[in-house]
């Protein structure tokens, strides 16, 4: 049986190439929720006013995230027979300008761009294996993605045996995506070995942990990526039903998979008998509510199923063996998915050419933090954080010195100034004491103190704890009221100690992941910057002048040059003075909300904060 | 069969058994707070952690294997269990004393077991959530100072009374022993069963007015015909508690509301011990013959004036089930069929 996918694909990369080759300018709008935020449909519509203005003919387009979410609204110009410019931070104002200005006069605007055909400035350094048509197609488009190969990794796979298309995976080394890195082809072996009438395939695109938004993007970008996955995975544990679990707080991705999902159908790309091949595979959506623990397979489940979602303890059967409504279920996280049709399409080989041995492929993070330049990278496994931080993000903002990297998320961890060289894989970041996770990435300044930073992940997984087991939930709680004191100034003597303790029985004694990485930030702080801990609770002292109870706000009498302007802006009145003389803090009224600091003229600088011994000035 | 070895006793179960029935049988402690016979196991105190085959696992669920090595008091095991009841002892009501539970509670059996030190406890920092005590229902309270979210009260609901009145709720610091929309108690679909409140380990679900009996005496409840095996808790001349008896194969230990906290009617003050008989529209005290001869007499006129199918008797569901078939043997002499029973009404 030969499927029929050659006649939609040339259909597909004909329209594309006309498309690129109509004689008209294409213009490009990222509009996923990123670009949104900052005002692209504002933008779409300003170029759309402009274009009838002028009376000019080009076809506007919008399309997902390409990563640089430091420089939305992305907007990309494809004149015929020129490169392709990328302009960034353009407003509706702007836009019109550019329309004008490039449309009309020629004239390129290159004061705007930020790079000139390729695909991101730091192109050597990233790889795009997840996010290959993010950005670049229009998620709204079938045929765009099929003019990218789309759906021949599905097309091939229904001319495979389901074992053969299993080895495929297994050969190509790719391992889950949304955290435990657990071997994809293994899970979705042990769900083709067990018999049943029915199974599903889950797509996890709950991603719950604060700052991670990389699923959100690839759903939003290339939908048609993460089914194509979803239906090679269906055909080859045998399971006829999907469903796609995504946070109802994506609207957008929501929207744009209902989209992907209904084109696919009426290509019969899904639903029954897909290309005459006899398979059959449905995709429905589940809004998840939104509780982070709820992207743990078990409680994924459950909340599917209608109930309180909550880890379930071992001993307890597999997911892949008993999973929703007790039939075996594949759950893998969107960027998996989205990896598998390009494994099938272009072979197990070329996936393992990228990354390291054990862990191949790409990681995609979410670089945010004091960083130079933010968004979503992606970068092939092995790469050393230093690549990451100071060349494709830029380096640290505002001219800072780096202090450490927060990887993973609640669960992961923070590394230091001399970790910088660590190759980045699933495995080297869980033995430096953090965790790859979902790629969360977020990079500290000598202003961030680490006790702060233990504290405030360590409140995230309080509150996401499910509260069902009594480590997480109270010892988390536990960690976080010493946490706290510590901050304020009120440890005391034997905390560090009680909170490795502590931390380690939380990790020994916890039923999922959440509780059992909960500890973390707190333990590689404690492992890396130890002596940050010891200033807090012996010295009173926060080091990097972060914790307000620990510091105190002055001004000095030399450099104050009684200008005025921290006394008008300070909240409490707090400062006072006069004309020629210099002004003072009332520390019993002071609120240490920091304004009189930023206020003062950095040419007088007079505003101090100092802790324990030490003081800096801005 | 399955054999392994507990602290090196080697011990023989059958296969399916967990590693605390195993230690069960050969009389080897291990402290639990969630588990319970009747019911499911949750796993989620963990504080039955044991080191089998070198891996921590909780006994309540952990199934037994082959020439497994259990060590009951290995020191990871130990280390999660002493952690979790300090720091539930650190959410958790310090007033014993004023505790139903006191001397009788899993919390302080657990907490003795692993060893509590006033020197660790002080590391510590101590935070009870401040609750107001549900008194909503009439029968028991629940106070959540009290509750150390073993789930049990949630599962006997379900799996015993089958009415799922309680869940969890909320997250985190904030998950509690809820109903659903966390309402009140006696605003939920509670029925009142008190077999959650038996079931709890702790004080959080107490009886109301509780005095601890002196003596036990075995009896069957007179409220329907079920006839559930109770054993009646007396002090002095006084009724003040009832339970139901687990070795009682028709109710094996459950009882209703009625059977459980009904019992106040015995020593009750307004509780009829002598007939009364109505003299010039006023009831007044009368001996047991005047009131058999008035109703001898009443029965007669009736039946002579207007027939037998005039009469009719409705027997009482408080009264034993000889007493009930007593009853109708009585009435149908009369030569009426006109039966009835208030358990229909
Ligand atoms: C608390 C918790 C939250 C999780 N959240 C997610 C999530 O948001 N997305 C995800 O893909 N996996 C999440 N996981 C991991 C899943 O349990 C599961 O391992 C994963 O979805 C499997 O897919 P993979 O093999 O493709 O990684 C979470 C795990 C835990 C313990
Ligand atoms: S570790 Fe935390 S989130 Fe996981 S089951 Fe236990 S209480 Fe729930
Ligand atoms: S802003 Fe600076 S220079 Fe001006 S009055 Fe305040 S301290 Fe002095
Ligand atoms: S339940 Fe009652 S007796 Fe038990 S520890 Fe708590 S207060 Fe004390
Ligand atoms: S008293 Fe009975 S019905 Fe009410 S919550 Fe307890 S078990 Fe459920
Ligand atoms: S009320 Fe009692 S039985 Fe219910 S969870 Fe709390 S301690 Fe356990
Ligand atoms: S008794 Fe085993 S986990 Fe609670």
């Amino acid at each position: 049986m030969r499927i029929k996918l050659e006649p939609l694909r040339q259909e597909a990369v004909k329209n594309w190439q006309e498309l690129q080759s109509f004689g008209q300018p294409i213009i490009l709008v990222g509009a996923a929720t990123c670009g949104r935020a900052s005002g692209a449909l504002d933008v779409m519509a300003a170029i759309g006013e402009k274009m009838k203005e002028l009376e000019i003919d080009a076809i506007v387009r919008q399309t997902g995230c390409v990563g640089m979410c430091h420089s939305e609204v992305l907007v990309d110009i494809i004149k015929p027979g020129r490169p392709r410019i990328t302009y960034a931070k353009i407003t509706p104002e702007l836009a019109k300008e550019l329309v004008e200005d490039y449309l009309v006069h020629d004239n390129a605007r290159e004061d705007l761009a930020i790079c000139v055909q390729g695909e991101t400035p730091d192109e050597d350094l990233q790889v795009r294996v997840v996010m290959r048509n993010c950005g670049h197609i229009d998620p709204n488009s079938i045929t765009d993605y099929l003019a990218q190969d789309g759906y021949m990794g599905l097309a091939k796979a229904l001319e495979m045996m389901p074992q053969e298309i299993i080895d495929e995976v297994k050969v190509s080394g790719l391992r889950g995506r949304g955290g435990g890195g657990f071997p994809a082809g293994r899970k979705w072996e042990s769900c083709l070995q067990v018999e049943s009438d029915q199974k599903y395939v889950i797509c996890n695109a709950d991603e719950g942990d604060p700052g991670a938004f990389m699923d959100r993007s690839v759903l939003e970008g290339d939908p048609h990526s993460v089914i194509e996955g979803m239906a090679i995975a269906g055909y080859a544990i045998g399971a006829s039903k999907g469903i796609l679990y995504v946070r109802a707080e994506y609207p957008l991705a929501i929207r744009q998979l209902k989209i992907a999902i209904e084109q696919a159908k009426e290509r019969n790309l899904l639903g029954e008998n897909i290309l005459g091949s006899g398979f059959s595979f449905d995709l429905d959506i589940f809004q998840g509510a939104g509780a982070f623990v709820c992207g743990e397979s078990t409680a994924l489940v459950l909340s599917i199923e209608g109930k309180r979602g909550m880890p379930k303890p071992l001993p307890r059967p597999r997911t892949s063996e008993e999973g929703l409504w007790g039939k075996p279920t594949l759950l893998n996280n969107v960027k998996t998915f989205a990896c598998v049709a390009q494994i099938i399409h272009r072979g197990p080989d070329w996936f393992k050419s990228i990354g390291t041995e054990k862990c191949p492929g790409t990681a995609v993070f979410a670089l945010t933090g004091k960083v130079n330049k933010c968004g979503l990278i992606e970068v092939p496994m092995g790469i050393e954080l230093d690549k990451i931080i100071n060349e494709i993000g830029g380096g640290v903002a505002g001219g800072r010195a780096f202090k450490a990297v927060q990887t993973g998320g609640p669960s992961g961890g923070c590394l230091p100034a001399d970790m910088l060289n660590l190759p980045v894989d699933i495995d080297s970041l869980t033995a430096a004491g953090s965790m790859m996770g979902s790629g969360g990435m977020v990079v500290m300044d000598d202003s961030t103190c680490m006790v702060d930073v233990a504290r405030y992940f360590l409140e995230f997984s309080l509150e996401e704890s499910c509260g069902q087991c009594a480590p997480c939930r109270v010892g988390t709680e536990q960690m976080l009221t010493i946490l706290k004191d510590i901050t304020q100034g009120k440890g005391r003597e034997g905390d560090i100690d009680l909170l490795v303790e502590m931390g380690k029985a939380i990790i020994d004694g916890s039923i999922c992941g959440l509780g059992q990485s909960a500890p973390n930030p707190v333990l590689s702080t404690i492992r890396y910057f130890r002596d940050e801990y010891e200033a807090h609770i012996r010295d009173k002292e926060c080091p990097a002048k972060a914790c307000k109870a620990l510091i105190t706000y002055t001004i000095d009498a030399e450099k104050c040059q009684a200008c005025g302007r921290c006394l008008k802006a300070c909240p409490t009145q707090a400062i006072t003075g006069a004309k020629k003389t210099p002004h003072t803090i009332d520390s019993d009224k002071c609120d240490k909300c920091g304004i009189c600091f930023s206020e003062c003229p950095d040419r007088f600088a007079a505003v101090l904060i100092t802790t324990g011994g030490t003081e800096s000035s801005n | 069969m399955v054999t392994l070895y507990i602290d090196d006793i080697q011990v023989s179960v059958e296969k399916g058994s967990t590693i605390f029935d195993a230690a069960q049988k050969v009389g080897v402690y291990i402290p639990t707070l969630c588990h319970h016979p009747e019911l499911h196991t949750f796993g989620g105190c963990r504080v039955c952690m044991v080191e089998a085959n070198g891996k921590l696992v909780t006994a309540c669920r952990a199934p037994v294997t082959d020439g497994m090595v259990v060590r009951i008091d290995a020191e990871g095991a130990r280390k999660v269990q002493r952690m979790v009841v300090e720091l539930l002892l650190t959410k958790h009501n310090e007033d014993c004393q004023t505790c139903v539970k006191d001397s009788n509670c899993k919390l302080q059996e657990v907490a003795n077991y692993v060893g509590i030190t006033p020197e660790r406890m002080a590391m510590l920092r101590r935070s009870v959530t401040e609750v107001e005590i549900d008194e909503s229902n009439p029968f028991f309270n629940i106070d959540r100072t009290r509750c150390i979210l073993c789930g049990i009260c949630i599962r006997t609901c379900e799996e015993i009374n089958g009415v799922t009145a309680l869940d969890f709720g909320f997250r985190g610091e904030h998950t509690a022993v809820v109903t659903m929309g966390n309402k009140k108690l006696a605003e939920s679909t509670c029925e009142s069963c008190g077999e959650c409140m038996e079931r709890c380990p702790t004080g959080a679900l107490a009886r109301k007015n509780y005095e601890r009996p002196n003596r036990e005496v075995k009896s069957v409840c007179g409220y329907c015909g079920v006839g559930c095996g109770i054993h009646l808790g007396v002090r002095g001349d006084r009724v003040v508690s009832v339970r139901g008896d687990k070795d009682n194969p028709v109710n094996k230990g459950q009882l209703c509301v009625k059977g459980r906290f009904g019992y106040n009617f015995v020593n009750h003050p307004d509780r009829l011990t002598t007939p009364l008989i109505k003299r010039d529209g006023e009831l007044v005290e009368a001996s047991w013959d005047e009131a058999l001869d008035l109703v001898a007499s009443r029965f007669k006129e009736i039946i002579d004036e207007s027939g037998p199918n005039a009469l009719g008797g409705i027997s009482s569901a408080r009264c034993t089930t000889e007493d009930n078939y007593v009853f109708t043997r009585l009435i149908r002499s009369l030569g009426t069929n006109n039966l009835d029973h208030c358990a229909r009404l």
